[in-house]
């Protein structure tokens, strides 16, 4: 700020810290906030009164912590909760555990008891700070109103810079209710004030460089893309990249739709539930060239047996994850956006030099062999058989509107998703990838609605995730975000039993959850929501239809599918992903996997 | 004595030396993160340094637990820390210092007094039958003390944790992989 006036009010303006707290968030920009007051964060709700912040009353702090998820995922901004302390901070803990895995830009505030109070065991007190310092980028307990400005200007620059991810800053009650006076650190302040922080934005030339001619010397390279290329929004760098090269892709579970599905160089989803054809491309692979992405043991399978005769091009912006999996043969430090620019830029000159790039022919036309050999299948119903999941989501796929918002729990529901539906732009799929949290979807669908209120928002969830969350329906009702909930529901903890059948003999232990109990149609309607269920594939158009037309308030679909189904392809844990078990239909054809 | 690894070995521990921001819970963060991560603390020192804004932290870790790279990048993502020196025990200077409560009846007291004269030690109490001891020094010197102590009977004995700086005409190697470049300047 150029005069002594900030556009939040004026500096040396004696203020509470609560109104410093409120300023301090309008002056960051944020437009909405996700949250449920409490006995020490009640100084904070009394000037969001005047705020031009929207504030989302939730149900439950989780389903707050989780909305702000959905909201950063879709947007890229960071998304804010704000709740009270004891209870409320610990019912934060796994969304901001789950945004530290998937390194989800949000910053999260709790009140705490007051300063004098603290390690006295006083009323709703918790250690806030120490239960949430190994699941956030960085926490801050403020002790003074004075010091607020600051703490969120840290909060704001740390949780979107570098690799990003969730900041906790914990306010007691005094330090809401002092007054101080209204300052607004500049740039070079918080910067001076962060003398650890320093995060590397530009790879090193020499090592792009490198990686260029590496990739022109290949002869069978996989580009190995991960959710860092959406967090760095480098989605059409990559596909420059791709283009330029002609090297096929696979995108993991977190950064579906960062390359479209569509392209005839994308290979679809690698890993434990991928396709045949990106698990394969990359166990033949002569090189990975890693873009954001972090070799998560769900996409390695057996590490030791992981892309055994690929070298390394690992490119990401923490310096942590090179090397923690895989040695890298070319490390780059950096953003992938700026990253990816400078590698074609490098390859361009180094073909106008007159390099030639190796044939990638042959490894193209093997890729499409396996292609059509392999392409994800499951088998359809005889007429009044039962309701297959998988046509469920074609359906649902097929009817979606432009540019649709996929979001899903966690289990046999979130693979098929990512799986079936075709992702064609980026940031329209949102899941909980690493800490795989059931109960996301509802939550996340209603944060990422807010975020994107111009897009239609279908989340897909199973019967046992919809039942940690649901109650979020009600402030989607009373709050009027009009997200639409598919329920696959199979009435069994659907990815356990599936573990169940194959690796402890059909041994079903604990995970047969009810066929009749809730009942969801009336649940929904009790929450506000149209509800609407099917049982027969014959009525699947239909209910996919009405939902779509409702727009004034949520809907719940009620899918009754087989519970027999499984999710396939599949690598059982602790072998190599050579070891690929391919849907019965094409297991007889595994010699075609060379 | 020598003040450095006498035996010129291959370390069989790896020592670093942190310069943190001197803030509220910055020991838990790095403490907390060593937990978390399954690297083992051999021993860690924890003062202010000449600029009161940083604390200095000398951890040394046992190398078997992970590998040291890891370890050094782990704890530069820590926001608080803001340099991490690598000190080889071949070319640094390290001290530590001990006290510790000796059985010292009849003759064995000439005896522990010699010692400790001959250790450059000090006496810092002195009991009906027993003496408490003291003595600084590289943590070789302070385990051969300790070796000779123990026929009269240790009954209790601290050390600090050793602390160290790099030798003189020896550059510090800051923890600088391609990688950690951008961080610590």
């Amino acid at each position: 700020m150029t005069s002594k006036q900030t556009k939040a009010g004026k500096l040396g303006e004696k203020i509470t810290g609560a109104e410093a707290l409120i300023r301090g968030l309008e002056m960051e920009n944020v437009d909405v906030m996700f949250g449920l007051p409490g006995g020490c964060i009640l100084p904070a709700y009394d000037p969001l009164l005047k705020s031009s912040i929207r504030h989302i009353l939730v149900r439950h702090e989780q389903g707050a912590g989780h909305m702000a998820e959905g909201y950063a995922h879709v947007t890229g901004r960071p998304g804010v909760a704000m709740v009270t302390s004891g209870p409320a901070a610990t019912n934060m803990v796994t969304p901001l555990c789950d945004a530290f895995m998937d390194s989800i830009p949000m910053v999260a505030i709790t009140g705490q008891v007051s300063t004098s109070a603290i390690g006295t065991d006083a009323f709703q007190e918790c250690d806030t700070v120490g239960i949430t310092r190994s699941i956030t980028k960085h926490n801050e307990l403020v002790m003074s109103a004075e010091d607020l400005p600051m703490a969120i200007r840290q909060a704001f620059h740390i949780a979107t810079t570098g690799r990003p991810g969730p900041v906790l800053i914990d306010v007691p009650k005094d330090v809401l209710q002092n007054t101080m006076s209204w300052n607004w650190p500049t740039d070079d302040e918080v910067a001076d004030s962060l003398p650890g922080y320093k995060p590397n934005t530009k790879g090193h030339t020499r090592m792009i460089k490198e990686a260029a001619q590496l990739i022109l010397r290949s002869e069978r390279p996989v580009l190995y893309v991960g959710g860092g290329v959406l967090k760095a929004r480098a989605a059409d760098a990559l596909r420059a990249l791709a283009e330029l090269t002609q090297i096929p892709v696979v995108t993991t579970l977190m950064a579906r739709g960062a390359f479209p599905d569509d392209h005839p160089l994308c290979l679809g989803m690698p890993g434990m539930h991928g396709t045949a054809t990106a698990v394969t491309a990359m166990q033949k692979s002569d090189l990975l060239i890693a873009l954001g992405a972090r070799f998560d043991d769900r996409v390695t399978g057996k590490v030791n047996g992981f892309a055994p005769d690929a070298k390394i091009i690992h490119v990401d912006i923490d310096p942590a994850e090179q090397g923690k999996v895989r040695k890298p043969d070319v490390p780059i430090v950096g953003d992938c956006r700026l990253v990816i620019e400078e590698m074609v830029k490098a390859i361009q000159e180094l073909l106008q030099g007159g390099t030639a790039q190796a044939n990638v022919d042959p490894w193209r036309s093997r890729v499409s062999g396996w292609q059509e050999q392999f392409p994800l299948t499951y088998e359809q119903s005889e007429p009044g058989g039962p309701l297959k999941p998988q046509f469920c989501l074609e359906k649902l796929r097929d009817a979606a509107p432009e540019g649709t918002i996929l979001v899903s729990g966690v289990g046999q529901h979130q693979m098929w998703s990512s799986q079936y539906w075709r992702f064609n732009e980026p940031y329209t799929w949102v899941n909980s990838g690493g800490l795989g949290t059931m109960g996301f979807s509802v939550p996340a669908a209603i944060g990422a609605k807010v975020g994107r209120p111009d897009k239609t928002v279908w989340a897909i969830d199973g019967d046992g995730c919809f039942q940690m969350t649901a109650q979020e329906l009600v402030t989607a009702s009373i709050e009027k975000i009009p997200v639409k909930i598919g329920i696959l529901n199979n009435s069994y903890l659907g990815m356990v039993r599936q573990w169940q059948e194959m690796f402890y003999d059909e041994r079903y232990s604990e995970v047969y959850l009810s066929p009749d109990t809730p009942n969801y149609v009336k649940w929904a309607e009790a929450m506000g929501c149209v509800g609407i269920r099917v049982d027969d594939p014959s009525e699947v158009e239909a209910a996919i239809d009405k939902a779509n037309s409702i727009n004034d308030r949520p809907v719940v679909v009620d899918f009754r599918v087989d519970a027999r189904e499984i999710v396939y392809p599949m690598i059982a844990p602790g072998t190599t992903n050579d070891a690929i078990m391919l849907p019965p239909s094409q297991s007889g054809r595994k010699e075609f996997l060379k | 004595m020598s003040s450095a690894n006498p035996y010129g070995s291959a370390p069989t521990h790896h020592m670093l030396s942190v310069l943190v921001q001197n803030r509220p819970g910055v020991l838990a963060r790095v403490a907390s993160l060593f937990a978390r991560r399954g690297y083992n603390i051999f021993s860690l020192a924890v003062a202010p340094t000449e600029q009161v804004e940083y604390s200095r932290i000398t951890i040394v870790v046992d190398v078997e637990s992970a590998p040291l790279e890891q370890i050094v990048k782990q704890l530069f993502k820590l926001i608080d820390v803001v340099r991490i020196s690598e000190l080889d025990p071949r070319k640094s200077v390290e001290r530590e210092l001990m006290v510790a409560t000796v059985k010292a009846g009849g003759t064995e007291r000439a005896e522990i007094v010699e010692l400790v004269n001959i250790f450059e030690g000090r006496i810092l109490s002195v009991g009906s039958d027993a003496v408490i001891v003291s003595l600084d020094g590289s943590p070789e010197k302070l385990d051969d003390f300790t070796e000779l102590l123990r026929q009269y009977g240790i009954t209790e004995s601290q050390r600090t944790g050793r602390v160290a700086l790099p030798k003189l005409d020896t550059a510090t190697k800051v923890a600088k992989a391609p990688n950690t470049q951008g961080k610590a300047k």
